[in-house]
């Protein structure tokens, strides 16, 4: 079996007296598409905190291409391949679409230290910027001002600037949360337009976009993994569907 | 997407990330109109070299103010380094101007290189107060060791020619003038493909949104630390020029109120597009002279009701008009500006 | 030896009483109030000028020095200061500074440029011996009294219901305010305490600083800050640590290492914003 291309080892957080995460190991294969559920306040964006080094473990490891990353610092691992969107859109407000891409390709390949030339100026970074653009069908707005965007683009910007670090690992935190009915249907385009080489965790509450888009689902309760396997397996999965249905029960 | 489309995007792209790198008219039309104001009024020439190094400092500030988002309530002691350091090196027999303006950056900017890692950690509140703390430390520093800065009685220093042709003492005012504005301009147009580069356009992800431009590999620390070093080196630059130009060196140039002003100067004219510092610095000065003459003491007064209203009215609506203009030419504007 | 360290501890006390205000309004409203040190101005004003030229007696004059600047203080927190309690740092900071600004000059046109003194009266004049111990007799009652107050915010703090109150709406204004408790009430009695505080603390420190004059918020605003910087802005009894830290410091430091003065305290600031930039300003800092 080859190395996974992220992996959780026995993860645990504690904040205080509550325990976040609580024992967690899993491992996202490369190329996999996995998604992470579980009820709210289960613990989902700790664990992407963990795994993106935002926040620190209390114990445990996170491997990145079978590399010890636990004590690298989060801008470092973005370096190594491991890129996130988050559920509440972080962007660049005055900065264009055009101009977020350049960001974080310059970063990637290495000229972000330079100080003399034009930001974007070489046509390779021209040439991506179009493709990641076009991709997304953000091209016509690319002038305009971030916070100029409709949400729905907004959101597609989100994943597309994950993208522009050309990442082996990409987690995304709900990605179509929030977005209007009208463009959810961009965002699971964008979604099942993803390189087939990158490894993509998704975390999501929307049923039908998870066991549309996932081959393998990990559920998470109360900071927890509960269960882990096929989509078919975890609908069938009477525990799950307990606390689901427990959830609803209460409204 | 067919080739020809793809390529006509392309096109797009490019024009627009270098739709400010360019100079355009309007801003060769503002340099040439300082020049000319210099060759003017040459019996202003003091007060304009005041504007101008004033503006150089101003300028210093928005690098990491306005650009990067750092804030600072001691940006004086680089000013104050700069000009002690090129005094220094004068009284000690090395009068050559361009020497002092060196060596008085560089020992800014080694301060400022040692200060930075202060700044990153602890948010703004925390900034502000340590930047505060260092200039007071090296104001008590200067003051303490009057063997080196010679105190409260200043020190007795000459400077040399420019380039060993262009006096700038007293007789040479109007060179003096010059001399800082051919600095003002190189400094400034260095600090402006600084803000068109990558490195520019990471400060400024850095300060709409640090969180996601950690995300996306900008190591912040390491940013930090050289753009607060350049803008030292900078402010330091405008401190020897002032030495050197007016020949007197004083431990006010510590003082928590020259950082008080400068920031005022910037928020006057606007942060985060570089010629805000320089318009505010000039508008201070100018209203300096105009109500000091009129009310000598009670200037302060003006400076902190023009503070208490421009921040009740909102910095950013009043800078609001201006800025659109500016818009047109300058460098990269934001509508946030600052903090 | 000792006397140095009673004289430092007494202006320590002096620090705590101006400087407490100033606590209190950044760890309640996260508000960097700059302009706290014009409060202190203005009730050693109001207690030279009482005595010098109205003849009132020395201690009479302190509970004016202590109102006005109280009743001043709810009036701007009324009319401006409740604008910016969102704002940024750097817009209050703006902000105040604009009104010390103000404030000096004016100051200086009401009352005029000379340093306003404060004539003591006999029997707070002088040394007395303590255990062989030179003291000021001055500088004994400024620790007595200054302690006592400290003692009577400590106790009103944690023994009343307005203490309780006031409190929990430093923890958290939302959830005070959904609890039932009426944080602007608390915000406005916080920030005239405060205030006023500063008032008496300034009519207090005229002696030892060698007189009122209008350069006195600036002269001391460095000091302010660094007490609450080193104490913390979280209660009472950082602030009195902070400030006796500070206190003592200073005067030993002027008194042993003179040609380093004022170095010391900010020395110690800045080490201190070292070792614990987050941990001193809890919730002030979002990034």
């Amino acid at each position: 079996m080859s190395v996974p291309a992220l992996e959780a080892r026995g993860l645990v957080r504690r904040f205080g007296a509550l325990i976040a995460t609580d024992d967690v190991s899993f491992a996202v294969q490369s190329g996999a598409r996995q998604a992470l559920i579980g009820p709210n306040g289960a613990g989902k964006t700790t664990l992407i905190n963990l795994l993106t080094g935002v926040l620190k473990p209390t114990a445990g490891q996170v491997l990145l291409q079978g590399r010890d990353v636990t004590h690298v610092a989060s801008s470092a691992r973005v370096r190594m391949g491991l890129s996130r969107t988050f559920q509440i859109n972080q962007l660049f407000p005055d900065l264009t679409p055009a101009e977020s891409p350049a960001l974080a390709i310059s970063e990637r390949d290495g000229s972000g230290a330079d100080f003399w030339r034009v930001a974007g100026g070489r046509s390779e970074i021209i040439a991506e910027i179009e493709s990641l653009l076009t991709r997304f069908g953000l091209e016509a707005d690319m002038d305009q001002p971030t916070r100029k965007l409709s949400y729905g683009k907004q959101r597609l910007l989100e994943i597309a600037l994950a993208l522009a670090t050309r990442p082996r690992v990409l987690l995304l935190d709900e990605p179509a949360a929030g977005v209007p009915e009208e463009e959810r249907q961009d965002i699971l385009a964008a979604l099942a337009a993803l390189p087939s080489d990158v490894a993509i965790l998704l975390i999501e509450h929307d049923m039908d976009l998870v066991f549309n888009f996932a081959e393998r689902i990990s559920v998470l309760v109360a900071g927890r993994l509960m269960a882990e396997g096929a989509p078919d397996e975890i609908a069938a999965d009477e525990r799950v569907r307990a606390v689901y249905l427990g959830e609803d029960a209460h409204g | 997407m067919s080739a020809p489309a793809a390529t006509a995007t392309m096109g797009r792209v490019a024009a627009h990330l270098h739709r400010r790198a360019r100079w355009r008219w309007p801003e060769i039309a503002f340099w040439l109109a300082v020049l000319a104001v210099i060759f003017a009024l040459p019996s202003r020439a003091a007060i304009i070299n005041e504007a101008l190094i004033a503006g150089l400092f101003a300028l210093s500030l928005d690098l990491i103010l306005g650009l990067t988002g750092i804030v600072s309530l001691g940006h004086a002691a680089f000013l104050g380094l700069g000009a002690y350091a090129a005094a220094v090196l004068a009284s000690q027999g090395f009068a050559d101007p361009l020497l002092g303006l060196a060596f008085g950056a560089g020992i800014a900017a080694l301060v400022g290189l040692v200060t930075a890692p202060l700044l990153l950690r602890g948010g703004d509140l925390t900034r502000l107060m340590v930047t505060l703390g260092v200039s007071l430390m090296l104001g008590e520093l200067a003051n303490r060791n009057g063997w080196l800065t010679g105190g409260a009685d200043g020190l007795n220093f000459s400077i040399g020619p420019v380039l060993g042709l262009f006096p700038i003492g007293f007789t040479g005012q109007r060179n003096a003038a010059l001399y800082s504005f051919v600095v003002l301009f190189i400094l400034f147009a260095i600090a402006r493909r600084l803000a068109h580069s990558p490195f520019g356009l990471a400060l400024t992800a850095i300060r709409e949104n640090r969180l996601r431009a950690g995300a996306l590999g900008v190591g912040a620390s390491r940013r930090i630390v050289a753009i607060y070093t350049t803008a030292a080196a900078y402010a330091g630059a405008a401190g020897a020029l002032l030495a050197e130009t007016t020949q007197i060196v004083s431990l006010d140039l510590f003082d928590f109120h020259r950082s008080a002003d400068v920031m005022l100067m910037l928020i006057i004219g606007g942060a985060g597009y570089l010629y805000g510092g320089i318009i505010g610095a000039a508008a201070f000065i100018v209203l300096r002279d105009v109500i000091s003459a009129a009310t000598p003491e009670y200037w302060e007064f003006w400076i902190g009701l023009a503070l208490v209203i421009l921040v009740l009215a909102g910095r950013d609506r009043i800078a609001a008009a201006p800025r659109r203009l500016i818009t047109l030419v300058a460098p990269r504007v934001t509508r946030g500006g600052v903090a | 030896m000792l006397t140095i360290l009673l004289d430092g501890v007494a202006y320590g006390m002096l620090l705590f009483v101006l400087a407490s205000g100033l606590s209190v309004t950044l760890g309640l409203m996260n508000f960097i109030n700059l302009a706290h040190g014009a409060f202190g101005m203005i009730g050693g004003y109001v207690t030279a000028l009482l005595m010098n030229r109205a003849g009132v007696p020395f201690l009479v004059t302190l509970p004016a020095a202590f109102l006005l600047p109280a009743i001043l203080g709810v009036f701007l927190e009324r009319t401006l200061y409740r604008r910016l309690y969102g704002a940024s740092p750097l817009d209050q900071v703006l902000f105040t500074i604009g009104l010390v600004l103000m404030a000096m000059p004016i100051a200086a046109y009401l009352i005029g440029d000379e340093p306003q003194q404060v004539h003591l009266p006999s029997w707070l004049s002088g040394r007395i011996e303590i255990h062989g111990v030179g003291i000021g007799v001055y500088r004994l009652f400024i620790i007595v009294l200054c302690g006592a107050i400290a003692a009577a915010l400590q106790t009103f703090l944690i023994k009343t219901r307005l203490g309780a109150q006031l409190r929990a709406a430093v923890d958290d204004p939302r959830v005070a305010q959904g609890l039932g408790i009426d944080v602007d009430r608390i915000f406005a009695i916080a920030f005239a305490v405060g205030s006023g505080l500063a008032g008496l603390g300034g009519a207090l420190a005229a002696d030892v600083v060698g007189g009122i004059d209008p350069s006195f918020p600036i002269k001391f605003l460095v000091t302010f800050l660094i007490v609450v910087t080193i104490g913390g802005s979280n209660g009472i009894m950082g602030a009195l640590i902070g400030s006796l830290l500070l206190g003592v410091l200073d005067v030993a430091g002027k008194y042993y290492v003179p040609s380093i003065g004022a170095f010391i305290i900010y020395a110690v600031m800045v080490v201190t914003l070292i070792v614990r930039p987050q941990g001193l300003f809890a919730r002030g800092d979002g990034r």
